[in-house]
This record gives structure tokens, sequence and C-alpha cells, in this order.
């Protein structure tokens, strides 16, 4: 009974870590009045670009951070035209997706001979347990704790981020260009730069949410990896009220969900009725979230400096 | 503190010199000349599209002159950009506050300028300057209160600290009584002195010359984007400077209601309603309004008539009370039974909530009734008969340009007005709800919808006048009724009412 | 009421082009595809040509293209019609599925005439579709909940639905991911059996350019897609529903002033758009596909209508123009893989990189407001 508690807490958590991270993408990038509904995109290019680059890297932590790489790469195009050019963000949101998943699977192909997966990463290029053979194996503890190091550097940069935005200057200049550009460009605030970095730290994180898939979670990319987790991180952050708190447990209870699914899934209920359960728990936690009342106020609306009549 | 005529730079903290405006081919600043003096007041004086507001949005760097140069402290300088006015030590208190409403006071005013220590926000220092800055001043704010709840004064204040923090040596004030009760100009004006003397620059956008008369040291006044006259206010009487701001002579008397009045067409019961936050903003409001009247409720913005208009015409829940419209109950129904029951809407912001701009003039002019005859005939629309209609409607109210086909976007403000109200009238109501009905429009355009309004009053109608302008309330309405913090405080004749009773009420310092 | 009209809109929908853009950025974003594939090596003209030829180069080739693009036109027409409610129906893709998997199920287990059958199973799909709009409608006008999100749930809720179904025992084919294949009588495929029987066959072997024709699952589905664009381009002007739907879109707040239920007007908005995208999925099974078989991951008829809706600036017209676009080089890409050995996706890419210039306003408009404004002169 214990065991089953702790595998269930234990999985949940893993299955959290990168909902976590790419959902702090989004809190960065929605906080400073840039929808994030690019995330998916993002986070699939940084879960390719990870698996592909431990075939050939030293470690994981340099896949891990290439994947972030990618993932700001996009997001910097997504930024261009966006925050640049003033594009509709919804539409340039789909394209980043579009360009995404498809970035991914073509050079997906191209570099490993026209497959659709990439080679599954060894163990050792694969994100560390750092507690592995700390507890008996087996054990609560050992449930619970042993994770994959994404785990606990999700955990770490949500505590930062949540600083971050909170307690610095440049985290309330970045609220505040998402609350009121007109007015912190008034006062000096540049307002294009910080969204332009926001939307660029956004596909980092969506990247290392990536990776936290496809080279901890499992061993390999492959095209039904990540399936809408995205856009469940971008769910998690609307009904976390855009604070990183509130996205932290939102991630927890949709991880738990997908936890549940495995739970339950050697037990004969069927898979699919299952895997839809995280979707229908966000779709409800969505309603309850009572639309946008708390969203950043310039949210989605391009912001070019008013010229007066 | 009278000062010789300007002209002379000494001691001049600012100079604009030859500044030329152009919008398309409006001149709204013709080669404008003006200096600023250490702890003087100046008030800029002028009709509503005068160019005060561009001659000082040029000089905060909110838009670039074609023609003229500014000097600040006898050095020439290019200001393109208000990051770059603020350095110069101007700073500029906008008619609409650029505050952010989820953030506290206190973080408005350290916005761009915050004091750290490790890498954090060090919030204590922060709040002991802002707190001397307020003492000296004499600007009384509670730092951690958010601004979205915070009353208009609070803001204002919260500004004009934010431009002290900023170590502001010129302040322009754009219209700040436009918003203030009574009593809350009182306060502004004990500020102002009190800047000036601390040798402040202050400069006051203003039409209003009592504002002039009371606070100000020098007076411009502007006409057609020319700079017309600069004295010392001590010098001029009011008639003198209305006189130099118009041009020519003051508009006449209200014109007198030509129909009697009659049985009573709405009446509002102990009526509550909530606003956006929940927070009741009409607390057991009752009123009457008779056919063949117009009934103004003046009061400062923010005392619950955008929320008793709502409620009134079914876009908001009336918590408790009722609404009964020529006997009819009418408490929260929906807006379309509402309307077909004889109720219009002329309301606040035409282009949010009045007309679709993107939709043609004709669209526009159904859009209350495109589901029936003759415009429409089991959900399919007539074109024809829509079309004859607005050509009509174009003819009769006189709307320019005269293609009912093209988009309500492309019409200037007085026109998109005017199909508004053609709307409305048109369809012959027996209550029209009228909300600031000449909000930004020239004077002939207000003047041309005050007579339209007078007319459907004239046929025996009823009409609820909401307006923040006590002069168009004093106009147009019959009796005027004051509406302070939800309730009628107070209800007048206007014909006997008096500007001082009418402040005091606004202000809540009546028996109300 | 109020909350519609309170609900602040996240986004703001206006979608900004014309002719001339969509063709630039039909430029640009191959453009940017002969990019990619240089970097991966591949020659860009031969691959470009690999799929004109793919889908122009015979008779069958223009009748798949064609058969392809269908679907798109549906959910194409779905996302525009959305777009001028004011509305992003990215959930074209869930509603795709639903009515495709109504389809199937009706389409087995009812059996009926051939003149009744096929127009009850369209009834039922499209019906289903217009049902699972309407629950993202719904959550909008109710509380508010942004319908890109909670679409986009939908679509996944909607995916594992499907495989539910699919593999239960009765439906399921046995050995197979499939479900049993529809009934004759719910067919609408052209002469489907007819051009595999005998006598069928003899005869198409005199006539080449027929056979070759019929080589595709030529079906009614673009017959009845072209019909629902004319009565959407009917009912858009000419209706009072059209033109709730548009004032709804243009501004929300203003119609609701006006006497519009704006809440009624969003759910049926969504509704009208779920039934059209499911139109192009129950039609997909009736003509092409036959049966509905587990599903790994979307299909994506939902996301590339979103690129043929973007591409046609939203209008009716544009829609079917980009559809057949999209639907052409869908299929001559597929060929790809196969002649160069160069990976398909780079459709997809291509896709991506149009809808990103789409997206841009446009750039000589910003750049002419930029400098007036410096000058001093502004068209107030």
């Amino acid at each position: 009974m214990l065991e089953d508690v702790g595998f269930i807490v234990g999985t949940s958590l893993m299955f959290t870590a990168p909902l976590m991270l790419c959902a702090l993408g989004g809190v960065l990038s929605e906080n400073a009045g840039v929808t994030a509904l690019g995330l998916e995109g993002m986070m699939t290019l940084g879960a390719f670009t990870a698996a592909a680059s431990g075939n050939f890297t030293a470690g994981p932590w340099q896949a891990f951070l290439a994947a972030g790489l990618a993932g700001a790469s996009l997001a910097a195009l997504y930024a261009v035209a966006t925050v640049g050019l003033g594009s509709n963000q919804v539409v340039s949101s789909i394209a980043v997706n579009f360009l995404g998943v498809g970035g991914s699977l073509f050079f997906c192909r191209v570099f490993f001979a026209g497959a659709t997966m990439t080679p599954p990463v060894s163990l050792d290029r694969k994100i560390p347990r750092p507690l592995n053979g700390l507890f008996p194996p087996g054990s609560f503890p050992d449930l619970v704790l042993n994770q994959y190091a994404t785990v606990y550097v999700a955990l770490l940069l949500a505590l930062l981020v949540w600083f971050f935005l909170s307690k610095t200057a440049a985290g309330m200049r970045i609220r505040a260009v998402g609350e009121n550009p007109a007015a912190a460009d008034c006062l000096g605030v540049r307002v294009g730069l910080i969204r332009s970095l926001s939307v660029v730290l956004s596909g980092a994180f969506a990247g290392f949410g990536g990776a936290a898939m496809s080279i901890a979670l499992v061993s390999s990319f492959r095209p039904t990896l990540i399936s809408g987790h995205g856009f469940m991180a971008l769910a998690a952050v609307i009904a976390g009220r855009w604070k990183p708190q509130g996205a932290l447990i939102a991630c927890l209870l949709f991880g738990s969900s997908e936890a549940l699914v495995v739970f339950f899934g050697d037990r004969n209920i069927p898979s699919s009725l299952l895997s839809l359960l995280p979707y229908a728990i966000a779709l409800v936690v969505l309603a309850g979230a009572r639309g946008t009342a708390q969203a950043p106020a310039a949210l989605g609306l391009p912001y070019r400096r008013e010229t007066l009549n | 503190m009278p000062t010789a005529t300007a002209d002379l730079p000494e001691g001049a903290l600012v100079e604009m010199r030859g500044i030329t405006k152009l919008f398309g081919r409006t001149r709204a600043n013709d080669q404008i000349d003006l200096t600023l003096r250490r702890g003087e007041v100046h008030a800029l004086l002028g009709e509503n599209g005068a160019g005060k507001s561009t001659l000082m949005n040029i000089l905060y760097g909110r838009c670039l002159p074609a023609a003229g140069e500014i000097f600040i402290r006898g050095v020439k300088t290019i200001i393109d950009a208000p990051r770059t006015a603020i350095r110069c030590g101007i700073g500029m208190v906008h008619q609409h506050f650029l505050l952010v409403q989820a953030f506290t006071a206190l973080e408005n005013i350290i916005l761009g300028r915050e004091p750290l220590k490790r890498g954090r926000i060090d919030l204590r220092r922060a709040q002991a300057e802002v707190a001397e800055l307020a003492r000296r001043y004499g600007l009384a704010i509670d730092p951690q209160a958010r601004i979205g709840d915070s009353s208009v004064a609070m803001r204002q204040k919260v500004e004009i600290l934010k431009a002290l923090y900023r170590k502001a040596e010129v302040l322009i004030l754009d219209e700040p009584t436009a918003v203030l009760s009574p009593a809350e100009v009182d306060g502004l004006v004990e500020i102002v002195r009190e800047l000036a003397l601390q040798g402040k620059s202050v400069v006051l956008i203003t039409h209003k010359l009592k504002e002039v008369m009371r606070v100000a040291d020098v007076c411009t006044i502007l006409r057609n984007g020319r700079r017309i006259a600069t004295f010392p206010v001590a010098e001029a009487s009011a008639a003198e400077l209305a006189e130099k701001m118009i041009g020519h002579r003051l508009p006449v008397a209200p014109a007198a209601a030509t129909a009697q009045r009659g049985p009573v067409t709405l009446r509002v019961e102990d009526l509550y309603v909530n606003n956006g936050s929940g927070v009741p903003a009409v607390r057991g409001l009752s009123l009457e309004v008779h056919a063949g009247e117009i009934l103004g409720i003046v009061g400062v913005d923010g005392n619950g008539q955008s929320e008793l208009v709502e409620a009134i015409a079914g876009l908001r829940r009336i918590t408790s009370g009722r609404v009964v419209f020529r006997g009819r109950e009418l408490t929260n129904k929906r807006p379309r039974e509402i309307i077909e029951s004889g109720l219009g809407l002329i309301p606040e912001d035409r282009q949010q909530s009045g007309l679709v701009l993107d939709l043609s003039v004709a669209e526009n002019l159904v859009l209350k009734d495109f589901r029936k005859p003759p415009f429409s005939w089991r959900g399919l629309l007539d074109s024809r008969a829509i079309s004859t209609f607005a050509r009509e409607i174009i003819r009769s109210y006189d709307i320019r340009p005269s293609d009912e086909d093209i988009r309500a976007a492309a019409l200037s403000g007085g026109n998109q007005q005017k199909i508004v109200l053609a709307r409305e009238i048109a369809r012959d109501p027996e209550l029209l709800v009228a909300v600031q009905p000449t909000r930004g429009l020239d004077p002939g355009s207000a003047a041309e919808i005050h007579g339209l309004l007078a007319a459907h009053r004239n046929r025996g109608r009823a009409i609820l006048l909401v307006s923040f302008d006590l002069d168009e309330a004093h106009y147009l309405a019959d009796r005027i009724a004051v509406i302070f913090q939800g309730r009628i405080v107070g209800i007048l004749e206007s014909a006997a009412a008096d500007n001082l009773e009418i402040g005091l009420l606004m202000s809540g310092g009546g028996a109300g | 009421m109020i909350r519609v009209v309170q609900v602040r809109r996240l986004f703001a929908t206006r979608v900004d082009g014309g002719l001339i853009s969509a063709s630039v950025a039909i430029f640009l974003g191959l453009a940017f595809g002969a990019l990619i594939l240089k970097a991966a090596g591949i020659a860009p003209l031969a691959a470009y040509a690999v799929i004109l030829k793919g889908a122009f180069g015979k008779p069958a080739s223009v009748m798949y293209a064609i058969v392809k693009a269908t679907p798109l036109i549906f959910t194409g027409l779905s996302i525009a019609l959305a777009f001028r409610g004011g509305l992003f129906n990215i959930g074209a893709e869930g509603q795709f599925i639903v009515a495709a998997l109504a389809a199937a199920l009706t389409g087995y287990y009812l059996q009926l005439p051939a003149a009744v059958h096929v127009p009850v199973v369209f009834l039922i799909a499209t019906a289903a579709a217009g049902l699972w709009g309407g629950i993202a409608g719904f959550l909008k006008a109710r509380y508010g909940t942004h319908e890109v999100v909670s679409t986009i749930m939908l679509n996944w809720i909607a995916l594992h639905l499907q495989n539910f179904v699919v593999m239960t025992t009765g439906f399921r084919k046995p050995d197979s991911e499939a479900s049993f294949t529809i009934r004759e009588s719910a067919s609408i495929t052209l002469l489907g059996e007819w051009k595999y029987s005998g006598p069928g066959q003899s005869w198409l072997q005199d006539h080449s350019v027929v056979q070759d024709l019929l080589r595709a699952p030529v079906n009614f589905g673009i017959v009845v897609a072209v019909a629902v664009a004319l009565a959407l381009h009917f009912i858009l002007k000419k209706t009072t529903a059209g033109y709730t739907l548009r004032a709804i879109g243009f501004n929300r707040r203003a119609a609701a002033y006006g006497g519009i239920d704006v809440e009624r007007g969003l759910v049926m908005t969504m509704v009208a758009a779920g039934a059209i995208a499911g139109a192009g999925g129950a039609l997909h099974v009736m003509g092409v596909a036959k049966n509905i078989a587990l599903l790994t991951s979307m299909e994506g008829y939902g996301f590339d209508g979103l690129a043929v809706a973007l591409m046609g600036n939203a209008s009716i017209a544009g829609c079917g123009v980009s559809a057949l676009l999209l639907g052409a080089l869908k299929y001559g890409g597929a060929k790809m893989q196969a002649v160069l050995g160069a990976p398909s996706e780079i459709i997809v890419i291509i896709t991506g990189a149009i809808v990103f210039f789409v997206g841009i306003p446009r750039i000589s408009r910003e750049l002419l407001r930029a400098r007036r404004a410096r000058i001093g002169r502004n068209d107030a």
C-alpha cells in the first residue's frame, strides 16, 4: 500500500518536471504580455535536440543546454514576428508549432537515415539520478526521492523564477510591461527588449521541458512524445493565475493524473480512457479558473508606441 | 507672483520657440512660443482642439514637432521620447493616467527607477523616499494600496509623486480637474501652490477659466493652434480670458423646454448594482424621469453612473430593487426585451459600445432592428430596404460623408456620434438614456447633438442624461440629480440650481 | 449576459492581409523551405520539381490532390467562419475526429438503403461535431474560458475517445488497429464498386484517361465542399444570422449594447464551425477512408485548416484556393521521400513558414506609419 502511494507520488513528480519547466517559460512570456501558445513547438524541438545531441555529446547536460538553445532560437523567431513586427500572436504561435514539430521530424529523418525516432540515448548520456542508491530500491523514500535530476532542477528553477518575478526590479518590469506597456514605456522601461528577452527565455525553458521528457522520462525522441504537453503547460499557467506557484500546483495536478494513467494502466482499464484523463482534468480546471480576470492586462496585444492626435 | 511678460530668457527653465505640428492638413500647433519659469504656475488655456495637449506632448516627447526648437536651461535639446523628457526634469500627468492597475502605488512610483539592495528591490528605502516626498509636497497617499482599487484623486497624487520621484523640475498637468470633485479640486490647488513655492514650474492645461483665475500666475491662451496672448493672470479678467479663448460671443442661455412635464416614464426604486469587482456601485438609488423632461445626472465619474445605466439597459445584473418603465417591470430583463419596450441608449463610448466600426454606416443604423421587417424577412436581409432607410437618415441628420456603404470607422467623431443618435432617435424611444453625448466633440457638433436631444424631449419623450460636464447639464436638463457613492443625494430644478450647491452634493457634503 | 461583455479579449483577433500579402507569404514560405532543404543537403529546386510533378503530373495526381484538399476546405471554412465570429477554432481537428467517429459507427451499424443512409450518416456525424464545437462555445460564453486552450484539450479528448471506441470488440476489425469498414450503402465514392467490378474494369481498359482519373477515390465530397462554401458566403452577407456573427466578431460589446444575445451567438458560431469541420470528417470517412483507425497522433486536418484559413485571409474564396494549394503541396510532398529520399516533413515546415509570414502585418504600412510619425504628420 505504501509502495503504491510512493509509486504514484514519485511518478507524479517525474511527469510534473517537464510540464513545470515548460510552464515556467509560459509564466515568463505571458507575464510580459506575450501569448505562449507556441510552447508546444518549442518543447518538441527541445525534446528532439536533446535526444539527437545525446547521441553525440559527452554528457547529458550539454544535451540539456542544447535543447534550451533550440527552444530559444525558435522563440527568437517568434519574438521578431510578434514584438518586432507586431504580428498577431496566436497566428505566429501556430506557425511556431508547425515549425517546431515539422523541424524536429525533418531533421530527425535527415540525421538518422530517414527514421522518425532518434536512436535511444545510452544511460550514461541520459539525465542522471543523483540520489540513486541512497535508499533501498522499492522503498517509499526511494520511490519518491530517487528522481531524475531534472525534477530537482525544475523545482529549483520554479523557486528562482518566483523570486525573480516578485522581488527583483527586472521581474517587476516584466510584469509592468505585461500590464500597461504604455505606462512602462513612458518611464523609460524598454518594452520591446524586455518582451523579447522574456520570449526567448520562455523558449529556453520550453526546450528544457522537452529535454526533461526525451532524455529523462524516456530515452529517445519520437513524434508522439510531446503530444500536447506544451499546451497543457499553458493551461497550467492560466489555471495558476500566471504565478509560478500556481502553475506548479496545476502541473502537479496534471502530472498526477498522468501517473494514475500509468498506475491503473497495468490493471486492465482501457488505456485510451485513462489517457484522456489529464486533458479532461485540464479542461475542467480551465473552466473553473473562470477565464481571464487575472490575466496580465496587456496580454496578447502588440505594443507600438502611440503616435498621438 | 507677477512676472514680466515672456521673451526674457532670464530664469527660464524651458523655452519653446516656433513649435509647429501638423496632423494631416490640420495645423495643431502653429509657430508657438512658450516660456516656463521656476516657481511659476503657467496656465495653458484654450478650448477643445486648441492645441494645448499637443504642445505639451511635444515637450514631453510623445510626438515630434514639424518645426521649432526646445531649450532646457538654455541648452537646445531634442526630446524624442518621454524618457528623454524625464531625464531633462520634465514630468507630465496625463488626462488618462498611465498607471499599472495591478501594482501598488509604491510600485507604480518606483517603476523604472527601483532602489536596489543586493539584487532585490529595496522596498523599505523606496517607501522612505516616497514618504519624504509626500510629506514635503502635501501628497498624502497609501503606498500599499492597489491602484486599481484607488480613487481618481489618489491616482492623480501617485502620478504627481511619480514625476517628483524622478526629480522633475517642470510638472505638466493635463486637465487635472476634469475628474475631481470640487473638494478634491481644492486639494489639488493646495498641491499646485506648494509645488510652485518649492521652486517647481507647473503647467496647467485647462479649458476652465475659474481654475486659471484661482491658481495660475501666468496664462497663455491658444486658439486654433496659435498662441493668442500671454500675460500675468493678475492683470486679466475672466471675461477677457473667455473672449480671447473663444474668439467670439459666448453661447446663449439654455433652450427653454417647450413641452409639459408628463407622467412618470421611468421609475428606479432602491436599486442595488455591483460593479465588475463585485462591490456595490449603486446603493439604494431611486429616481423618476417624466415624459417631456430631461433629467440630468451629474457627479464625478465613478460614483455609480456607468453601473446604473448598464442596469437599466439590462447589461448588468440588478441585485436588488426595481426598474419600472411605463408601468412594466424591466428589472433584469434581457437587453433585447428592454430595447423592444421602448428604451434607447447612447452609450458613453461610441467606438467601443455604440458602433461596430468595421460595419458600414447602413449596417450600424439597423443594429437594433435588423431582425425585423422591413429590414429582413424570415432571416434574410433586405439590403434595398436597409439602404433606403440609411440614405433617409443620412439626409435628415446631415451625416457626412453621405455614402451609406462606407465603414463607420471612416467618419469623424461628430458624425459617428450622429449615427448613434440618429439610430436611437429614429426608433422614437419613450426613454432615451444619453451618456456623455458630446464627449470629445467640437463645439459645432456638440451644439447639433444638443439640438437633437432637445427636440426629442420636445416631442414629449423622456431623456435621462448622464454627464460629467456641469455646463452641459445646466444647458440641457430640466432637473438635475446629483449622484454620489451610488445614491441620488439631491435633485434640483436646473434653472434654480447653483453650481456651489451642486458641487457640494457631488463631493458628499450635502444632506443626502 | 454581462459576463460576455466584461470578459476581456485575450487576443486581438483581427487578421490583416490580402491577395498580395498571401502570395508574398507563400513565396517567402517556399523560400524558407528552400533554405532548410539546402541546409540539409537537398537541392531545393529538384525537390520543388518533384512536388510539382507529383501534384500535377498526371490526371490522377490532380484528382488525388483534390481529394486531399477536400477535408482541408472544410476545416479551413470552419476556422474562417469562427474567425469572422471573433473566435479561434483550433478545435477543428477534434471536431473532425468526432464526426469521423460518428460516421464510421453509423456507417457500419445502421442498415439503410443508400439514398437514405448517406444523408443520415452525414447529418448525425455533422451534428455530433457541432455539439463538440458547442462545448467550447459554451465554456467560453459561460465561464470565459478561452477557446484556444479549451479546444486543444478537446482535440486530445476526442482523439483518445476515438481510440477507445475503435478498440472495443465488436467494432474493431480483428487483428487490426482499425474499425470495420462502413457499408457500401454509406459510401460516396464515385462509381466505387463499379470501377473494381468485371465490366467496369474492362470498360476502363479502353478509356485510359478516365481510368487514370478514377484511380483516386474521387467522391462527392468536393461538390459538397463547394456547396457549403457558397452557402456560407450567402449566409454571411445576406442573412440575419450572418449579420449577427459578423457584428459579434467585430465588436462584441457594441453588439451586446445593440441587443444581440452575444452568449448565444458565440455558442452558435462554435456549433456551426464544429459542424462544418465535422462535415469534412464525415465525408472523408464516407468517401476515402471507409473506416477509422487507431490514432497515435493528430492527423493534422484541423491544423492544416488553420494554415488554409490564414492563407486565405479568412475569406470563403481564399479558403478554397489555399486548400487546393496545400492539398497539392501535401500530395506532391509525400512523393519526396520516395523519389529523393528527402523527408516529406518539409511540407510542414513550409506550411509553418507561410503562416509565419501571413501573420506579419503589411510591413510597408508599418514603416510608412513610423516614418510619418517622426515627421509630424498623422492621418488621425
